[in-house]
């Protein structure tokens, strides 16, 4: 079980979504998900074994490291990332609910291909319209909390060379410097940059719907 | 061997289970399995390099980490997703079982798969364990580590450590986080187990009680 595992399950959705849902999901493939197992994870890999204090005293880095990375940044990126990726899943279930229901007819009688049934894909219309909308929406707001959340919790997007540290046991306030600060700081910057783009893309797909319903109402009354 | 025969299993349950239960399975890939291989797993990887205390005492760190952390959280976290996995096994072994019977005989059975009769009770009991065994691990988590907080802190005074001494556990506030997203997660766990009992509990009453009526009509 791995990001593999989550990949297989999204990749089931890409057939019901629509062209910007197919980019949104190669962009959180390609730009997220890769970079964050195969870079940022080594560059965080080493954070606190390397994360060096002034001091002699036993305990201090500890304390330190805790108070100033409550939540790793490696962490919270994989948090988003199966947040965000969650809510495909209820598109999924829609399908399948929909796939369970035509075999139920099928096996009341009615004529329908099986083959077919497997590989058809649904449009997105009526009730999978809305969870497909909803979808986007818990997307959006997952993003927008998780990057709040960073800029919250380490005071903005820039990880600095050197923390002053003076919780116990700490003597006095001691200097610890943080391992490769640069490089965090163009991950850090890198991985907000892509949420921006895909948080663009969902905006995006949002009104593409909606406008495309608002468009067919009219030609329906006329 | 790996978390991916796990996957393999449960992936197989998800055919014979009911709405309920899908998401059931979906909720321990995506929020429990998924969130322990690719985050938690890290968090705990070097618990005990990073465990200091304030002494030079040879053996002192090792006692005291001893002490504290008999079973580690992340073990006790394997331990749970799989014994809590394993019930399910017992519906796709009734269902194996019932294949088995129309392979040698004729068909007994409308749909093998389907939840009914014998294969209901077998459904109800996977149920009631793998509830059962949430529960178990809650308990056991909350007394081998009183509550569910890790300290910044702990003091120490086994042998052989010479007097009373502080030692200092690593990335507390990130493990305790963790901690509370399990409990949570099982939690969330706990009642869709109980919401899928009370509904097939419900269904399969109602349909008992629409047969007697039926039958008394005619």
């Amino acid at each position: 079980m791995d990001w593999g595992a989550l990949q297989e399950v999204l990749v089931g959705v890409n057939k019901h979504s629509t062209s910007i849902g197919k980019i949104w999901l190669t962009v959180l493939f390609i730009f997220r998900i890769m970079i964050l197992v195969v870079a940022a994870e080594k560059v965080w890999g080493d954070e606190q074994e390397d994360f060096v204090c002034n001091t002699l005293q036993p305990g201090c880095k500890n304390v330190c490291y805790d108070h100033f990375f409550p939540i790793s940044h490696i962490r919270l990126w994989a948090l988003q990332l199966i947040f965000v990726s969650t809510p495909a899943l209820l598109v999924a279930m829609h399908v399948a609910y929909r796939r369970h229901e035509k075999k139920r007819r099928f096996r009341n009688g009615e004529k329908i291909d099986i083959e077919e049934l497997k590989n058809e894909k649904f449009h997105i219309r009526g009730p999978l319209w809305w969870t497909y909308t909803s979808s986007i929406f818990f997307r959006l707001i997952f993003e927008a909390v998780f990057m709040y959340v960073f800029y919250y919790m380490y005071d903005g997007y820039q990880m600095p060379r050197l923390l002053k540290c003076s919780a116990w046991p700490c003597p006095n306030v001691v200097d610890c410097f943080v391992s490769r600060p640069t490089e965090k700081t163009t991950f850090t910057i890198f991985m907000l940059a892509v949420s921006g783009i895909c948080m663009m893309l969902n905006l995006a797909e949002l009104c593409y719907l909606v406008i495309k319903v608002c468009m067919k109402e009219p030609r329906k009354t006329t | 061997m790996s978390w991916e025969y796990l996957c393999d299993l449960l992936s197989g349950v998800n055919k014979y289970s009911t709405g309920i239960g899908r998401i059931w399975v979906a909720v321990v890939f995506m929020f429990r399995l998924l969130i322990y291989v690719a985050a938690a797993e890290n968090i705990w990887k070097y618990e005990h390099d990073e465990f200091e205390c304030n002494i030079k005492q040879p053996g002192c760190e090792n006692v005291c980490f001893d002490h504290f952390f008999p079973v580690s959280h992340i073990r006790l976290w394997a331990l749970q997703l799989i014994i809590v996995s394993t019930p399910s096994l017992l519906v796709v072994f009734h269902v194996a079982y019932r294949e088995n019977r129309e392979k040698h005989n004729q068909k007994l059975y409308k749909n093998p798969g389907k939840i009914d009769g014998g294969l209901l009770c077998t459904y109800l009991i996977s149920l009631i364990l793998k509830t059962g065994f949430e529960i178990v691990f809650l308990v056991l988590f909350y007394k081998l580590y009183n509550g569910f907080k890790i300290p910044r802190l702990v003091k120490c005074d086994i042998r052989p450590c010479p007097n009373t001494v502080d030692c200092y556990i690593s990335k507390p506030t990130e493990k305790m986080i963790f901690l509370y997203f399990l409990v949570a997660t099982s939690c969330l766990c706990i009642i869709l187990n109980l919401s899928e009992l009370s509904y097939l509990i419900f269904k399969h009453s109602l349909k008992c009680h629409l047969k007697k009526y039926m039958k008394k009509q005619q």
